[in-house]
């Protein structure tokens, strides 16, 4: 069953049209990426579905229409976006991130804190290190990690390898594959690198222009010829 | 890696200088204390006007972490709720159930000020939002006079007129009373941001809207939270104003908001601490001014504070504890 389904959607920032009708399904359990180049919507595809622009079109996550549903609602609804530019709080301490992230569920952080430090062991030592003296990648990490403490039964997920090392890349693909796994956690993960997005997903998008040009299993499009050649440069 | 280049905003924290400075103006009014009764007396009375100067000047900060304006009706506003006290006593209630209902009258003054005035025009200019601030100034000021009249009514004061002496230095028990209200509300008002998941989802949406929006916090409502709780905070300010005046007109917070001004200044704007301490130091520094500068007389108080906040601000552009910002591309 689908868990989030877009159809026809549009989005616009003023006079710019940023999406000219994205349609695409993702189910339950499974990890999509949507690719493209600079400008292809991306980044606003996933903004609509958090309600964090202003869309038209028809949006429907676990069969409840998302139209009227903003940012602070969708994260209610059990919707966990990390932004580009990851979103953290770099004035207060990696705790109370944490306790952010959990912030829509009630009674104690204490055991959601626990099940994420299996996937994240540093983060104790660091509770009360202000976020912004983190590294890139530790950031990237924490916001995950906040994500997470949301329980969320959808991540959305902004170039999470942005500005970081490929072994840092790595591991955040590791453990959101793990994530994705242990917890059946779903994923719509928004990558710049194809290469990596698409052995991490099981199917994925490519956007053009505000519209989806491809869409199917991630092994079939990394045999697509034009993928190929736009994306992945072999 | 053009595509990638990001802006980083990077913070300069306060200096070495200014934790120095205070330890020796703390060390100063220590020994001044010791060598001089009358020095330790105007020091205590200092504290409690400063106390309530800190807590206005604290309102002020709230509103402008939050909103990113200075609210000009602050003052106005605690005049008002100040009134609403005094109509409580009139009509016979005991003065501490007097000031909690006052206080929670100030509460839902600020929620329905930011529903009705503010939100409207929180997404124009800050010159809008400013303006609408300045036209509540007005208002209030007119709708008091209108229910109340402008003519000077009195109140009882809660700390009686005990003085307290020992050795040669007389206390009074209002000073002490002023002091010990403002200080402990402030402390109160910070565990609540400290501590409590509504104080960090406020402190969350006032630092950056949209991320907090994102993990479910609701910006507005927290906002409005803000209002109000610095509306409260202002009550306090304007009922432990009103027994230091002796009585209660609608002019009573006026030259208070402008110290409450320069002790947020003073502190940095930003920092709740910096306004706390900014209002001690500007209520200790004007009694001292008064007692020891000949030339100093009453009317000439507050331009002497004006220019040593000017001084200041040469030489820290961003008051005590304000944070200089340093943008790297």
């Amino acid at each position: 069953m689908p868990l989030l389904e877009l159809e026809n959607v549009t989005a616009r920032y003023g006079p710019v049209q940023a999406l000219h009708g994205v349609s695409l399904t993702v189910d339950e359990g499974q990890i999509a990426a949507v690719l493209g180049a600079n400008g292809a919507g991306k980044t606003t595809t996933l903004r609509t579905i958090s309600g964090t622009v202003r869309r038209d079109g028809e949006l429907r996550f676990a069969g409840k229409p998302l139209a009227n549903v903003g940012p602070d609602g969708s994260a209610r609804l059990g919707i966990a976006h990390v932004p580009e530019g990851r979103g953290t709080f770099a004035e207060l301490t990696v705790w109370e991130n944490l306790r952010l992230g959990a912030y829509t569920r009630r009674g104690s952080a204490k055991d959601d804190f626990a099940r994420v430090q299996t996937y994240f062991p540093w983060l104790e030592e660091r509770r009360s290190q202000q976020a912004g003296t983190l590294s890139g990648g530790e950031q990237q990490m924490l916001a995950l990690a906040r994500a997470f403490m949301q329980r969320p039964r959808l991540l959305l997920l902004d170039e999470p390898s942005l500005g970081l090392a490929p072994l840092l890349v790595t591991e955040i693909f590791r453990i959101v594959r793990e994530l994705n796994e242990n917890e059946g956690l779903t994923v719509l993960v928004v990558e710049q690198n194809a290469h990596i997005a698409l052995q991490l997903a099981q199917s994925a998008f490519v956007l053009e222009v505000g519209r989806v040009a491809l869409a199917g299993p991630s092994a079939e499009l990394q045999e697509h010829e034009s993928v190929r050649r736009s994306y992945l440069g072999y | 890696m053009l595509g990638l280049a990001r802006q980083k905003k990077l913070t300069a924290g306060p200096s070495r200088l200014v934790p120095v400075g205070l330890a020796g103006a703390a060390v100063f009014l220590l020994v001044g204390s010791l060598v001089s009764d009358i020095f330790a007396q105007q020091t205590v009375a200092g504290l409690a006007q400063g106390a309530i100067f800190g807590s206005l000047a604290l309102a002020l900060v709230l509103i402008y972490r939050a909103t990113e304006v200075i609210n000009f009706a602050q003052g106005e506003m605690a005049m008002a709720t100040t009134y609403v006290c005094y109509q409580l006593l009139h009509w016979g209630v005991s003065y501490w159930l007097a000031f909690f209902l006052t206080l929670a009258f100030g509460f839902v003054f600020g929620l329905v000020t930011y529903g009705v005035f503010i939100r409207p025009v929180q997404h124009r200019s800050v010159i809008a939002i400013v303006i609408v601030t300045l036209g509540l100034f007005i208002l209030i000021d007119g709708v008091v006079a209108w229910i109340w009249g402008a003519d000077i009514k009195f109140m009882e004061s809660p700390f009686g007129n005990k003085v307290y002496r020992s050795g040669g230095v007389a206390v009074s028990a209002q000073d002490i009373g002023v002091f010990a209200v403002s200080i402990i509300s402030m402390v109160a008002l910070w565990a609540l941001f400290q501590f409590t998941k509504v104080g960090l989802a406020m402190r969350a949406a006032a630092l950056r809207p949209a991320a907090a929006s994102l993990v479910g916090v609701r910006v507005n409502r927290m906002l409005a939270i803000g209002w109000g709780l610095a509306a409260m905070l202002g009550a306090v300010a304007g009922l432990m104003a009103e027994p230091t005046q002796f009585v209660l007109q609608p002019t009573l917070m006026q030259p208070i908001l402008l110290l409450a001004f320069a002790a947020a200044v003073l502190g940095g704007l930003e920092s709740p601490i910096g306004a706390v301490i900014g209002g001690l130091l500007i209520g200790v520094f004007l009694n001292l001014v008064g007692q020891y500068v000949g030339f100093a007389t009453s009317e000439l108080r507050l331009p002497i504070a004006f220019a040593v906040l000017l001084l200041v601000l040469l030489v820290r552009p961003t008051g005590l504890f304000g944070r200089k910002q340093v943008r790297r591309v």
